[in-house]
């Protein structure tokens, strides 16, 4: 436990924040759809004098879901369910008076509070009396609970950022060999705009069918994997600098995105196209998923495996690595490589989240993937980091991003907290670390 | 030794009394007392880890102590920070040196206290006086090259002129001849005299006795940060000191061992790089230790690293057991058994702020692991081995090698090497930075490496440990073989001077 703290120690800030936008947004809630359904059906149950049920929702998905969850929960019990109205008041109306005509006697009926609070069942003891006059009205119980925490907006937040975290991946490899890689956010463009441009003159438009888009998604990651591969070759063979020959690659890349669409956006892409950036396994988002197993890999490489070891020696004492074998420039490539290919990937998520392409995708966003790298605590020096701090430092950024809005603070102002916020996590860091101590800062500030 | 007045009546111009420190983990310093007089040259002593450093940053203002005090001329002096320490008149030369290597001499010499004329850097005034100095030092350097372009006397005698630009009452020299020849070391000792003739009280750290005992007028033995005592430099032996340091007798300070020498293993021909190794050859046996020496610049150095790969040679042959190697690059001198223990630990042998195992584990990584996926286990295991066999002094190999001292740091060097089992083993000043105490013990490995039949190659400027461990000497000078000692025995440090300095 203290080593996963010394290690991470970036999760306290990450629980912090969680604390803080959790208590600023505490709210009345209610249960809808199928967790409406299961509550409703267990209070059912539990009133003695409840016994004959009739469910009332509106024409919606939730209301649907939680007839059905109702209905299977309530199945199970000695109630009966004497019937299930779904439309809007008017046609309830009807369905209730018939109901009344055909003698039926009712103890509750079971509906959404959007419902509850619908005139005629508000009183429906009085515009239906023949259901048997003692009739209750069962709506989902008020119960305060943070927006911010609840599951949905958790989910929300990881798909957020799930396009930052993955290309940050890559970068926290790169810094960790003591470069850096500014082109991420132009390959971001750059993998977007070739996967859609493919899919629309060669893939079949609209009408591309699996196999096609996942080949010119590839070609889009390719196209970035070799950017990479170049701004590695520059830096490791001609020694040029990585902030230059980045630079210069982002540049490229942007222009090069630019070109290819004439500056014109590109929609014409099949609406399955989304399947990886906007659908869902199991509630969970497929670019989450992703994510989460991407990392597994990257930590793997990093703790386990010898190539993980050569990052960190390159950073660490690039000299002392060339002389003990580790053969520095192979390893820059591959470094680099992977950074462009992970950017890539990145744009294809982007591209399929809305399903179509601006080709100023990503721009600025390889600020945001260093700042998450560097929230995460790897050291610019190179040397020192870990890929799972970075993911720590994408859903610290992400929960600052997620909390602001819930609270209602302005994009411009936000930008503002972000830089202070990526200031004070970063002091906090080298603080924690041992780095820095406030009597350093006191020195250094007298002197 | 410099002659030294002293008045008793007059209190120390420096005086410790009691200093504590401790970091966790560690009690650095236990109660040390120290007492320093203008004009004197007061030789501070101890195995790695005995407390010198910590003494020595808590004089330059970098440790406040935990316990006791600094007095300065009477007065309990505040060195809270190491400005306010120079400022009090204490500067400290480190043994890696601080240079800015882009900047020239004299804006090195100035640097953080530039002469201004209103509100400018006053260039002339700035070279004039550093010229001065430099003529006060007996030197002549050109105060407007590059300190990239110095030699390591010539930064050394650069720091000496920033330390009396802040006019320095007190200087502190750490291991100042560690990289010097000695010809340049008799040039250190002559100006050190000039500077102490000048009323100016100098603390000189040391491994080397020899030279403590030549231009020292006391001598501070640390042990473990207690005090174990301060002499007059004149009462006490080299045997003496060397038992005060370790608190145990050595006999010897060289375990030579007489070996059969093996068939010839590796034969170097023609080994030419530019300027630095002009047709460089040799033989060495199974089981034989040839050592190298000469002056700084003579090539040394530069041929091991053409031997490692480090550097690509112009020309030359390489062979081992009789069959030629082709060598491509570091790993590829690796895998052909060839491996270089650098004179320049922090620079380029070890990453300093990693593990020690992830340090040792680097060269033998294709050993640990399957399918690129290290076994760490099996690394754990192998490095815990040599920390029983080599006496690696570490609490956690977890930690960062930095933590270490100089000789334990050597020893995990030497361990990763050791694991990656090459046959032919070159150590570039193997003791450089390393105590008595664990000099000797790494002079016993460095004899099992022959003793197992390995080629060994020693390259030292210390000759005492030249002549003392190696079975044959070379001498290099202007990147040439300049002369080989066969008779180690009967040979003497003149002899091999004479070669070095033809």
């Amino acid at each position: 436990m203290r080593r996963l703290l010394s290690e991470y120690g970036m999760i306290l800030v990450l629980v912090l924040l969680v604390i803080c936008f959790s208590a600023l947004t505490v709210t009345d809630n209610q249960n809808s759809g199928a967790a409406a359904g299961r509550e409703l059906a267990s209070r059912a149950a539990e009133l003695e004098e409840v016994r004959r049920v009739v469910v009332i929702t509106a024409e919606t998905v939730t209301g649907t879901q939680l007839t059905e969850a109702f209905e299977d929960a309530f199945s199970g019990t000695e109630g009966q369910l004497v019937a299930v109205l779904q439309g809007s008041p008017p046609e309830v109306r009807a369905e209730l008076a018939a109901l009344e005509r055909s003698g039926a006697a009712v103890d509750a009926i079971v509906c959404p509070n959007a419902v509850a609070r619908w005139p005629l069942v508000g009183a429906v003891n009085e515009r239906f009396p023949g259901l048997g006059g003692g009739c209750r009205v069962l709506a989902p119980e008020s119960y305060r609970w943070p927006a911010f925490l609840k599951a949905r907006n958790l989910l929300n937040i990881a798909q957020q950022i799930s396009i930052i975290a993955i290309i940050a991946i890559g970068m926290t490899l790169v810094i960790i060999t003591a470069g850096i890689d500014l082109s991420v956010g132009s390959l971001i463009g750059l993998a977007a705009v070739t996967a859609t441009v493919l899919i629309r003159d060669l893939g079949g438009a609209r009408e591309a069918g699996a196999v096609a888009m996942i080949l010119c998604a590839l070609a889009g990651v390719l196209a970035c994997g070799v950017c990479g591969l170049a701004s590695g070759l520059c830096v490791a063979a001609f020694r040029i600098p990585p902030f230059i020959a980045t630079l210069a690659m982002m540049l490229m890349a942007r222009g090069l995105a630019l070109t290819i669409t004439d500056s014109q956006s590109v929609n014409e892409v099949p609406e399955s196209f989304g399947w990886l950036g906007s659908e869902r396994s199991l509630g969970v988002p497929h670019s989450v998923l992703l994510m989460f197993a991407l990392y597994g890999c990257a930590h793997f490489v990093m703790s386990r495996t010898a190539l993980g070891r050569h990052i960190y020696a390159i950073g660490g004492n690039a000299e002392a690595a060339r002389l003990a074998g580790v053969p520095v420039e192979r390893v820059q490539l591959i470094v680099y490589t992977l950074c462009g290919l992970l950017a890539g990937l990145g744009g294809v998520i982007m591209a399929s989240k809305h399903k179509g392409v601006e080709p100023n995708f990503g721009f600025m966003d390889e600020l945001t993937v260093i700042a998450a790298v560097v929230v995460g605590g790897t050291s610019l020096m190179g040397g020192q980091g870990k890929v799972l701090g970075t993911l720590i430092g994408a859903f610290i950024i992400a929960v600052i991003r997620n909390g602001m809005n819930q609270v209602g603070v302005q994009p411009n102002p936000q930008m503002i907290v972000m830089g202070a916020v990526t200031l004070a996590a970063v002091l906090l860091d080298q603080i924690r670390k041992g780095n820095v101590s406030l009597r350093d800062i006191r020195q250094s500030l007298r002197r | 030794m410099p002659t030294r007045t002293r008045t008793s009546a007059d209190p120390p111009l420096l005086r410790v009394e009691g200093v504590e420190k401790s970091f966790p983990g560690v009690q650095a310093l236990r109660g040390v007392d120290l007492d320093l007089d203008r004009g004197e040259v007061l030789a501070l002593v101890g195995e790695n880890g005995a407390g010198k450093s910590t003494l020595i940053k808590v004089l330059a203002g970098v440790h406040g102590p935990d316990r006791g005090r600094v007095l300065l001329g009477g007065a309990p002096a505040d060195l809270g920070t190491p400005r306010r320490a120079r400022e009090a008149g204490v500067s400290v030369i480190h043994q890696e040196l601080s240079l800015v290597r882009h900047l020239s001499v004299t804006d090195n010499v100035f640097l953080g206290r530039e002469l201004c004329r209103s509100g400018l850097v006053d260039r002339g005034a700035q070279r004039e006086r550093v010229s001065a100095l430099f003529r006060q030092l007996d030197m002549s350097m050109d105060p407007d090259m590059s300190c990239e372009a110095l030699s390591v006397a010539e930064r050394q005698m650069v720091e000496i002129a920033k330390a009396l630009v802040t006019e320095a009452r007190i200087l502190i020299m750490d291991e100042p001849t560690a990289a010097l020849t000695p010809r340049e070391v008799e040039r250190l000792f002559a100006v050190i005299e000039g500077l102490v003739a000048r009323g100016m009280a100098v603390i000189y750290v040391s491994h080397r006795l020899g030279e403590v005992r030549a231009i020292s007028h006391r001598v501070m033995v640390l042990r473990d940060g207690e005090h174990v005592g301060t002499f007059e430099t004149a009462d006490v032996t080299h045997g003496g000191l060397i038992e005060l340091m370790v608190g145990r007798t050595i006999d010897r300070e060289f375990p030579r061992e007489i070996r059969p020498a093996g068939p010839v293993r590796l034969k170097v021909e023609g080994l030419r790089r530019g300027e630095k190794v002009r047709d460089v050859g040799f033989e060495v046996r199974a089981g034989e230790i040839l050592g190298i020496t000469g002056l700084v610049g003579a090539g040394r150095t530069e041929t091991a690293r053409l031997l490692a790969g480090a550097d690509p040679m112009d020309a030359g042959t390489v062979q081992l057991d009789g069959e030629r190697l082709q060598i491509d690059g570091p790993g590829s001198a690796i895998r052909q058994g060839i491996c270089l223990l650098t004179e320049d630990r922090g620079g380029q042998g070890l990453a300093l702020g990693h593990a020690v195992t992830h340090n040792f584990g680097l060269p033998n990584l294709d050993r640990f692991s399957r399918l690129g996926v290290l076994d760490l286990n099996r690394e754990r295991e192998a490095l815990s081995g040599y920390s029983d066999d080599l006496q690696i002094r570490m609490d956690d190999a977890a930690r960062p090698v930095g933590l270490l001292s100089g000789g334990n740091q050597q020893k995990v060097v030497l361990a990763k090497w050791l694991q990656r089992n090459c046959e032919v083993v070159i150590i570039d000043e193997p003791t450089r930075g390393v105590d008595v105490g664990a000099r000797y013990e790494f002079y016993l490995l460095i004899n099992r490496l022959a003793a197992a039949g390995k080629v060994v190659i020693m390259i030292s400027s210390d000759l005492p440990e030249v002549l003392g461990m190696s079975d044959r000497v070379l001498v290099m000078a202007d990147g040439r073989v300049r002369g080989e000692i066969t008779d180690v025995a009967a040979a003497t440090q003149e002899e091999v001077m004479e070669l070095a300095i033809q």
